[in-house]
């Protein structure tokens, strides 16, 4: 039971990181139907200059700021310079997404080596909380509680306050209503006088924030090395195939069943846990190829 | 892209650029004596590996070409081959390798690698367009993770060394000469067979189906059924390919699957262009060209750096590579129609 729950725990913490990824990415393909494979870059970059600012200045909170503003400004660039020169042209941005994310890798490879990078987050985070899980009874009656890491505990917090920000900013602000209205019809949206460039800047600043900021809180919680951004990138793609693309609500689903299937396959079988992350893909593309909450383009 | 921009686009496809007679004895003079002035570098490092690496991504532009469906998993069903050949033949590793004879593996492997692909086949012709890619890379990463995790089988990262062609005929197969003229039969064997199917019925109606999949499906046309045939193909000649290339390097491990290889196979076909046979062949040399010989322009370790600054520069100025550039050019000696868009 105490495997269970930690488990369980892990799944869903892993669940928020993804989510977190996995936001961004889908946003920018219900928008713009811009497939970026280049988003797991832009979090293991927002990751390293993260970290860069973090251990210069060594503040942890500046890091993270740091990891969302560089990326989302990165995005921003990419979106005037690139992509807004094909628009229409799904298969070339994609393939120059392609071509971005070999050079950007090779490039962090350059600069910040193969080593592997730490964060040392706030005090505060620091340590364990106790579960409201009793494993026992000291000799004095006392009751001990299960522990888990309080960075983790505070990391599941925040990605569930950003996905209610995201949820709210989508569905109750002016600007979330043109977003929501343009990953239905683009055209339509350009039509009623919306300035769809800017939406499109906007949010494709806000998928590769968000990226960015995924990467300093994931780093922080597991580590940040080469090939963090291919692993990253797989669960931006199952997720939302799974959740539906264009989907926040299907993204966080998409992030829960992923994390917790890797979690547990992890230490049910740990030789086969990618197959269920893969069994999960083939049979929602089964029943559902437009994903949970995916609408049919 | 309009339907109807495309059709017309494929109409003239075919007819406009016949492939003279002159270049293909040219072409096949200068290959069959190449031997005669290469080194054994450049026959085996360069030419023969360039010829493999060609197959592969042939199968690629197969698919994208002829059937509008990029994927990226091409790589993936090559590595499947070659594992395959690792596990039922022999391996340096005793307790590997069932040490099957060689018809019975090649066959076998070919032939499974050819239904995995179906399946990744059937698995992504149920999306559409952009969505191929992702769930095609998306299998390709997991098969990469899975190969590399999983030790009952494939033998986890270590993965498989010692694994060489038969002996036939009394000549050593991994010898440059031999293996040399193996590659150059088996490409033009794949050259010829991509162009015979793609002017037979099913390739014209696989290229209607790439063109106006609606439309098809309403004059009658089993729409899933082409598409999932072409993943078939398209699996034998990647599986071929991978036979070809774990008896290259003589070891099979996950980096051979992993996502650099993965989409080399795409930025080799995207560089060489999508629109004839010959692509794949072209792009595979100018990437092992670019390979062998960038160390001396800028350091080893940079070489991603150019190979992704060369595919984004094909795809943001030729969106059809290196072909594209050749018509456009050819296009304004003859003077005689407006270059290609």
């Amino acid at each position: 039971m105490k495997l269970f729950i930690l488990t369980f725990m892990n799944g869903l913490t892993l669940a928020a990181l993804y989510f977190l990824v996995a936001s961004g990415f889908t946003l920018v393909f219900g928008l713009m139907r811009n497939v970026n494979l280049a988003h797991g870059s832009l979090y293991l970059a927002g990751a390293y200059i993260g970290y860069t600012i973090a251990d210069a200045t060594g503040s942890w909170y500046l890091g993270v700021v740091a990891g969302f503003v560089s990326m989302a400004l990165a995005g921003v660039l990419l979106q005037i310079l690139v992509f807004q020169r094909m628009e229409g042209q799904d298969l070339r941005q994609t393939l120059v997404t392609i071509g971005i994310s070999i050079v950007l890798a090779d490039l962090m490879l350059a600069i910040w080596s193969g080593t592997t990078y730490q964060f040392s987050p706030p005090e505060w985070l620091f340590g364990a909380t106790e579960l409201p899980y009793i494993l026992g009874y000291r000799s004095s009656g006392e009751a001990v509680y299960l522990k888990y890491p309080t960075y983790r505990i505070a990391l599941l917090v925040a990605a569930i306050a950003i996905g209610v920000a995201l949820w709210l900013f989508l569905n109750k602000t002016r600007v979330g209503t043109m977003i929501r209205a343009g990953v239905d019809d683009r055209a339509m949206l350009a039509a009623t006088g919306v300035n769809v460039h800017l939406i499109f800047v906007v949010v494709f600043a806000l998928g590769a924030g968000l990226a960015g900021l995924a990467g300093v809180i994931g780093g922080t919680a597991l580590s940040i090395a080469p090939g963090e951004d291919v692993r990253y990138l797989l669960a931006s793609l199952v997720v939302v195939i799974v959740g539906g693309m264009g989907s926040v609500t299907g993204a966080a689903i998409g992030a829960l069943l992923i994390g917790l299937a890797e979690q547990f396959g992890l230490v049910y079988s740990p030789t086969y846990g990618v197959v269920y992350t893969f069994l999960i893909m083939v049979v929602a593309l089964a029943v559902r190829p437009q994903g949970i909450m995916g609408k049919r383009a | 892209m309009s339907a109807a921009d495309d059709t017309s686009r494929a109409g003239g496809r075919e007819a406009a650029v016949p492939p003279s007679v002159v270049g293909y004895i040219l072409l096949g003079t200068f290959l069959l004596t190449y031997p005669a002035y290469a080194s054994d570098f450049f026959l085996f490092q360069v030419a023969a590996y360039a010829m493999i690496l060609g197959i592969i991504a042939l199968s690629l532009t197969f698919l994208a070409g002829y059937g509008g469906m990029v994927s990226l998993a091409q790589m993936t069903i090559a590595g499947l081959a070659g594992y395959l050949v690792a596990i039922f033949g022999a391996t340096s590793a005793t307790e590997f390798g069932l040490g099957w004879p060689w018809w019975l593996v090649v066959p076998l492997a070919i032939g499974l690698a050819t239904l995995a692909s179906a399946l990744i086949g059937a698995i992504s012709v149920r999306t559409e367009g952009i969505y191929t890619i992702m769930i095609t890379l998306a299998i390709a990463v997991a098969f990469f993770y899975f190969t590399r995790q999983n030790y009952d089988l494939f033998n986890g990262f270590n993965g498989f060394a010692g694994i060489a062609p038969p002996m036939l005929f009394g000549v050593d197969w991994r010898t440059p000469l031999p293996f040399y003229y193996l590659t150059l039969g088996v490409s033009v064997a794949a050259y010829v067979f991509v162009l015979y199917i793609s002017r037979s019925t099913f390739g014209l109606s696989l290229q209607a189906v790439r063109d106006n999949a609606r439309r098809m499906e309403a004059l009658g046309f089993n729409v899933t059924g082409h598409r999932i045939f072409a993943w078939v193909i398209a699996g034998a000649i990647a599986g071929v390919g991978g036979v070809l290339a774990v008896w290259f390097n003589g070891r099979i491990s996950p980096g051979t699957i992993s996502v650099g290889p993965v989409i080399d196979i795409l930025v080799i076909a995207v560089i060489g262009g999508l629109r004839r046979p010959i692509g794949p062949f072209l792009g595979a040399i100018v990437f092992v060209l670019l390979e062998n010989f960038a160390i001396d322009l800028i350091d080893r370790e940079r070489f991603n750096t150019v190979i992704g600054l060369s595919f984004l520069a094909i795809v943001l100025f030729s969106p059809d590579g290196l072909l594209g550039l050749w018509d456009r050019l050819k296009g304004r000696l003859a003077q005689t129609r407006p270059p290609l868009s």
